[in-house]
């Protein structure tokens, strides 16, 4: 299987292999023309390619800010979709730069897997779906009921817990990918679906019939999800951390792909300092001066990356909720540019 | 047989080749120390956590299908390790057991003179041999699910079982507090059994006379247990599924999964036993078969005394390695979501703990430990079949 295949292969690169050079990732990606960001594949809204093979989707579009500030052009990304299962091999061995692929940022992670997580691009929590006809209202609801589940991830923990604690109890399935246990579900092997609340509007959407399945109101956890870098390699993480900022601050500064010429010449200080026109930011990363130039071109700011990939622009119809500017009640805080 | 000339046993060439084996197994173990150094190094500079420690961290997730206890908040990555390895020997060893008769069957009506039995066996080989395991247990899985109806309109089957598409649910038997006599009445028949067929034996041997030892033996192991069971007062209840909103509670549950990947194996083992059994029924010479014909024995009785014991040398190596395959092709129960060794250990455990170099080598130790086991015992099979030579 490509899974142990991927672990075999990194157990013979560390038994044999010289330690990889860490700090140098950008020298890398910009030595090899192109970034490889490793997505998820199956996921509407998040990270999938379309019928023609273009991909598409929010992390898709962080991966493009990355490329767009290197490389001043945002097609130069290869996608290498990775399941649950092998993501962290993947990063841990270098065959992706980074990992942008709906994961959570949880402690464990980040403290035994060499892996940073940059910055937490969308606060996310754990929901269920279940079959309309099962007349189930509440995830209270739910005792003795056959719940299918991905291995490998949070959710596989965090539904356990949950029903422990609420006294209820659980038989679960649990599948390598995603793509099985959608299946399982719609042929009625379990009554209900779990993962990130995100996750189940984009799967819902991909059903045959989606309007036999309702989401459930609970939020069971907390779950930020956040790109991923190796450790070891400040000055790259500090991209990856920075380009989110800079969408974010570009949202709550009013900057977007539509109106960036006209901010060009905008005299407020912050636009100065956030597009390169005043200040050496950009070189301090080790890009250039208009790197938020470039991104905004390519991605646009957070809130139009949000709207045209999960937002009211597509199927999933995601509302802001938790991910609006903090200014809006949300959490989303851009952290300052100076 | 052919005689060998042995070489003279003392001379330079020997201590010379012990050294060279010396040096080669010291290289070798030299390496593999190395790598084994390297790879603990280059995991602790990438801050990759490293070592057995995980072993007795609090496992977190849950299991379809445990055959000892297991909760997900106290049971450690240890014990989930070991459920997957009773899930794994549990469909192995079934497997194994279908497989085995289904083959030998299959494999016999390949040589049957009926042409169309014949015909239907060869069909039947080809067939699956050539279809990948996975189509087959991805098939299976699918029509099993697909065949069955729902929860709510379950099959409803006599002494209180049902079968829908979540499972098989039987009443589970419990045994009360006499059941120690009973196992213990049910050794003792056993060892008379032994005891009886040994004796007959030597009779036979002996003083020629043939005692007909089936039904007291028979007698032995099922009457003794029967008898104590009904002397302690009949220490068996069952405990009744109960049809529940969403599942079904309590009973012994028998997965989809389960008996998909089970079928899926056996059927597409019991193919290539078919060919071994067939290969080795052809290799009992045709004379054996004409002198037993000659000495008036029925065909039954001549594939019974005559063929099948001649054939069993031929049997038993290539038998073996169908043994080791269809262990090994358990592990593609990660496909339809069994909780075996390698869906719940390389698959949960990995990827929680993040620590795939010793998952993986735990999982290749145990996969290669169990078929070591398998073809020794196997072996010692074979050589007890095998002819004597004088």
């Amino acid at each position: 299987m490509k899974r142990l295949a991927t672990a075999f292969a990194i157990a013979i690169l560390l038994a044999f292999g010289l330690q990889a050079a860490s700090a140098q990732t950008l020298k890398a990606v910009k030595d090899r023309g192109e970034l490889l960001c490793g997505a998820n594949g199956t996921l509407a809204g998040f990270g999938m390619p379309d019928p023609q093979g273009n991909w598409g989707g929010f992390d898709v579009d962080f991966c493009r800010a990355i490329a767009a500030a290197i490389f001043n052009d945002p097609t130069k990304v290869k996608f290498v979709p990775l399941t649950a299962a092998n993501r962290f091999t993947a990063l841990q061995s270098g065959e992706i730069d980074v990992l942008s692929r709906n994961t959570t940022w949880t402690m464990s992670r980040d403290t035994t897997l060499g892996v940073d997580f940059a910055a937490v691009n969308y606060y996310d929590g754990q929901g269920f779906m279940v079959h309309k006809a099962l007349k189930v209202s509440s995830a209270l609801e739910l005792n003795d009921a056959a719940v299918c589940v991905q291995q490998g991830t949070t959710t596989e923990l965090n539904l356990a817990d949950y029903f422990r604690s609420n006294h209820m109890s659980l038989k679960t399935v649990t599948f390598a990918t995603a793509d099985e246990a959608i299946k399982a579900y719609e042929s009625g092997r379990c009554d209900s679906y779990t993962t990130d609340s995100s996750g189940l509007y984009g799967e819902r959407v991909l059903l045959s019939n989606p309007n036999d399945t309702i989401v459930l109101p609970e939020i069971i956890s907390k779950e930020p999800l956040s790109p991923a870098v190796r450790q070891g390699d400040d000055a790259w993480e500090d991209i990856v951390r920075w380009t989110h900022h800079a969408m974010v601050d570009a949202e709550e500064l009013g900057v977007s792909k539509s109106n960036l010429d006209d901010q060009l010449k905008s005299a407020n200080p912050e636009i100065r300092r956030l597009l390169g026109v005043e200040g050496q930011f950009g070189e301090s990363l080790g890009l250039t001066n208009d790197w938020v130039v470039r991104i905004i071109k390519a991605v646009g700011n957070y809130g139009e990356s949000f709207e045209n990939t999960i937002g009211q622009g597509s199927p999933l119809k995601i509302a802001r909720g938790l991910n609006a500017l903090w200014t809006k009640g949300g959490l989303q805080y851009g952290l300052p540019i100076r | 047989m052919a005689d060998i000339v042995q070489p003279p046993q003392r001379c330079a060439g020997s201590i010379r080749n012990l050294a060279l084996q010396a040096t080669l197994i010291l290289l070798v173990a030299g390496l593999v120390a190395a790598a084994v150094h390297n790879a603990a190094q280059n995991l602790a500079r990438a801050n990759i956590a490293h070592g057995f420690g995980f072993w007795n961290n609090t496992a977190g997730f849950d299991i379809s299908q445990t055959l000892i206890d297991y909760s997900s908040s106290t049971s450690t990555f240890g014990r989930a390790f070991w459920i997957g390895l009773l899930n794994t020997l549990l469909v192995s060893g079934l497997g194994i057991v279908f497989a085995t008769v289904l083959g030998f069957i299959i494999g016999l009506a390949r040589l049957s003179r009926n042409w169309l039995v014949a015909r239907l066996a060869g069909g039947y080989v080809q067939l699956i041999r050539n279809v990948p395991l996975l189509l087959q247990i991805l098939f299976w899985y699918n029509a099993v699910l697909k065949s069955l109806p729902e929860l709510r309109s379950s099959i409803e089957l006599p002494f209180g079982g049902y079968l829908n598409n979540r499972g098989l649910f039987l009443p589970r038997p419990e045994f009360g507090p006499g059941i120690d006599a009973v196992l213990i009445a049910f050794a003792v028949g056993i060892v008379a059994a032994v005891v009886m067929c040994v004796w007959a034996h030597r009779q036979r041997k002996r003083a020629g006379t043939q005692v007909r030892i089936v039904w007291p033996a028979l007698g032995a192991i099922v009457g003794l247990p029967l008898f104590a069971f009904i002397l302690v007062r009949f220490p068996l209840s069952f405990h009744n599924p109960n049809l529940g909103r969403f599942n079904v509670r309590g009973g012994l549950e028998i997965l989809p999964e389960f008996a998909a990947l089970l079928i899926a194996l056996s059927i597409y083992t019991a193919a290539f036993i078919a060919e071994v059994v067939r290969a080795g029924v052809l290799a009992v010479s045709a004379g054996q078969i004409e002198a037993a014909q000659a000495l008036g024995l029925r065909s039954r009785t001549t594939l019974r005394l005559v063929v099948v014991p001649q054939a069993m040398r031929v049997i038993i190596p290539p038998l073996t390695g169908q043994y080791l395959n269809l262990t090994k092709n358990s592990s593609l129960a990660v496909a339809i979501g069994y909780p075996d060794l390698v869906q719940v250990f390389t698959g949960s455990v990995l990827n929680i703990t993040g620590q795939a170099v010793e998952v993986v080598a735990i999982t290749m130790a145990v996969y290669l430990t169990i078929s070591l086991f398998t073809s020794l015992l196997m072996n010692l099979y074979g050589r007890s079949v095998a002819i004597v030579e004088r």
